[in-house]
């Protein structure tokens, strides 16, 4: 095996794997607070990637071709875009649909969110139709040399801004006030209530956050995967579920690392063994791990008391 | 149910809803079959075609149901064990097509043998998935779910008079003359008869129902409730929680094989792709709409919601939206303020999903002594 192709393969699934531990931090952050499986969350993608694909070619003819702004405009105000209309539309779901159900059962939420995915899907299929939209990566298809490996600019800038967000995340849940409340809120909810946190504000900031990172994720993710239908979103949903459980759900670090192996064992495993059984390689490792360590990699096991 | 109810006064409360259940499909199956005997064209073209897979989803969300009501587990895989009874029963069929030709007895031999594969696939599952607890559950069966999926879109299964021949990712069977293709991978299975009917459904899930019934109300049910209510307890009595949720779980995936068979064998073709995590989801909200542990409702819940969409078709492009929002809104009503003291114990007992029916119903007794 040569150490290039070797090389080649693990930037690819770091960068894989940089969305889906973006992704899986929306999942996460959520379950950590409101104890939920937000499964509309992969949709909240999908609508990223379409609002960033439409401002973009909207704002591209105002330009002129191939001029600096002309490259940086559209992007920056697509993926801006995405964001805010992400974040408008995750707190407006969890107001809508999830903040009614706060004292129901988790089965009765998860069935709700599962219906909030259907309605994205099918919304979308209504306004932007069932045709396949192709996406223009927001810094270009070239690529940087580095000795004899090349890689895509979409992939940096997808590890870079990967790196960024955890940065800044975890600066903001262990430094900031707004981050100290959303711990205490995911630790005991009651207790942080009469220390006199805002409950549903912060559960509400929690779902901003991350759906705004949902949104980047849309648009780094169809960067890399140029193909946008009304059902994107639904399968790089499930899989960065499956790296925040993989992680250890409820810990952001946790969804970091449950991410980025989970982008390079997918990259390998359709490498070397077989792209028809990638996927299932994948969740074959899962359940290992989870066989192995029952509360994910970096998950805490809770011991039942009697 | 209230005039059956005074009539059967005399019997136990479980021995009347199973009745009563039993009572309400056989109505069902008797008047959709004076309906399509009697009437010209039958009940319409639009619910013939549905009666066969209103069958199999009613079989699977009594079969779910006895996992996520009964035994307290949420899966998201089942879709698993309806594709790997689909597969096997539906090639099981077409390769004895010549040993025994009477259609309704290869019908019922496929699904024995979908059932027995399913049947031992969830025992070797069971193994690994019951260990864990909640949402660990839920995803191992999920990945489950989508594994099985990877795996049989790359199985290619042949048979010719020289016996059975399989390959796997590619298709390598070389088969005689006069031998057919059972597993075509990607392309799924292509039956060379639809032997699926109507009145072999109703019989499934009349089987399904005397099952789980039985079950429910047996010392084996009363264990397996035991260790959902409360683990601890139950393994302090001596119940082995492992060994009574690995029944259910078993019989379970058994009864999930048979409604893929049943449903493979009215189709003309089907695809590994087609039992994939959002038919999972489907028949969960099929179980959670009709009641946790509640078998006529998971009954109700699986015909109504099946014919909801077709009947939907009206508002064309809309249907799926309007189906989407009838969902929202219905999981919102029934969980409005007066059943949310009931739903906030649940949660400070730390149970977070199990059993909402029978519990609901001593709550609402409670209401009515009042």
């Amino acid at each position: 095996m040569d150490i290039t192709v070797i090389l080649d393969y693990l930037i690819r699934g770091l960068s894989l794997g940089s969305v889906y531990a973006i992704i899986a931090l929306g999942y996460t952050m959520v379950y950590g607070i409101a104890k939920m499986l937000n499964f509309a969350h992969g949709d909240v993608i999908m609508v990223g990637g379409y609002i960033c694909f439409f401002s973009m070619s909207g704002l591209s003819s105002h330009f002129e071709e191939g001029s600096v702004a002309a490259m940086v405009v559209p992007a920056v105000a697509g993926t801006l875009a995405a964001m805010v209309v992400c974040t408008v539309l995750g707190v407006t779901i969890e107001r809508l649909a999830y903040k009614p159900l706060r004292q129901a059962s988790s089965l009765a939420v998860l069935i709700t969110a599962i219906g909030v995915s259907y309605f994205l899907q099918n919304a979308a299929l209504l306004l932007w139709s069932a045709n396949p939209k192709v996406f223009t990566p927001v810094v270009g298809r070239g690529s940087l040399q580095v000795g004899p490996l090349s890689i895509s600019y979409v992939t940096l800038l997808t590890i870079a801004v990967c790196i960024v967000i955890m940065i800044a995340l975890t600066t903001f849940t262990s430094r900031g006030k707004m981050g100290k409340a959303m711990r205490a809120v995911s630790e005991d909810k009651g207790a942080a209530q009469l220390m006199g946190i805002n409950v549903n504000a912060t559960i509400s900031l929690t779902f901003a956050i991350g759906s705004a990172l949902a949104g980047i994720a849309g648009v780094l993710f169809m960067s890399a995967y140029p193909t946008l239908t009304p059902t994107t979103g639904s399968m790089p949903g499930i899989k960065a579920f499956t790296a925040a459980v993989f992680g250890g759900i409820g810990s952001i670090p946790g969804a970091l690392l449950g991410g980025l192996l989970l982008g390079i064992i997918e990259i390998f495993a359709g490498a070397y063994i077989s792209t028809q059984l990638q996927n299932a390689i994948v969740f074959a490792v899962l359940i290992v791990v989870l066989v192995v360590r029952p509360a994910g990699l970096l998950g805490k096991t809770i011991r039942e008391k009697v | 149910m209230s005039n059956m109810g005074k009539r059967l006064t005399g019997m136990k409360r479980s021995t009347r809803t199973s009745m009563a259940t039993y009572g309400m499909v056989i109505l069902a199956y008797i008047v959709i079959q004076l309906i399509r005997g009697l009437r010209d064209g039958g009940v319409g073209p639009l619910l013939e075609g549905q009666l066969i897979p209103i069958c199999a989803y009613v079989t699977m969300a009594l079969a779910l149901n006895l996992v996520v009501g009964i035994s307290g587990e949420l899966s998201l895989g089942h879709a698993g064990f309806m594709s790997i009874g689909a597969f096997a029963g539906c090639s099981m069929a077409m390769g004895l097509e010549s040993v025994i030709p009477a259609a309704p007895l290869r019908l019922a031999a496929a699904m024995v043998f979908g059932a027995a594969v399913a049947a031992v696939l969830g025992f070797l599952i069971g193994i690994p998935v019951l260990r864990l607890n909640g949402d660990y559950l839920a995803i191992v069966t999920l990945a489950f779910g989508e594994i099985i999926k990877g795996v049989v879109t790359n199985i290619y299964l042949g048979l010719d008079s020289a016996g059975l021949h399989f390959s796997f990712l590619t298709n390598g069977n070389e088969l005689l003359d006069g031998g057919k293709e059972l597993i075509k991978g990607p392309v799924g299975v292509m039956n060379s008869e639809r032997i699926s009917t109507f009145t072999a459904g109703f019989i499934l899930v009349m089987i399904a129902l005397i099952v789980i019934f039985n079950l429910v109300n047996s010392r084996t049910g009363r264990a397996i409730m035991a260790a959902r209510d409360n683990r601890i307890a139950a393994e302090s009595v001596g119940i082995s929680v492992t060994k009574y949720k690995m029944i259910a779980f078993a019989t379970s995936a058994a009864l999930a094989g048979a409604a893929g068979t049943l449903y493979g064998c009215s189709q003309v073709t089907f695809v590994a792709t087609k039992f994939d995590f959002n038919t999972s989801i489907l028949i969960l909200v099929f179980v959670v709409l009709g009641g946790l542990g509640n078998m006529w409702g998971s009954v109700i819940a699986a015909a109504a919601l099946t014919i909801l969409p077709e009947a939907l078709r009206q508002f064309q492009d809309y249907r799926m939206l309007v189906y989407a929002i009838v969902l929202i809104l219905v999981m919102l009503a029934t969980n409005n303020p007066t059943l949310q003291s009931f739903f906030a114990r649940l949660f400070r007992r730390g149970g977070d999903d199990d059993d909402a029916a029978p519990r609901k119903g001593k709550l609402s007794r409670k209401e009515a002594a009042r």
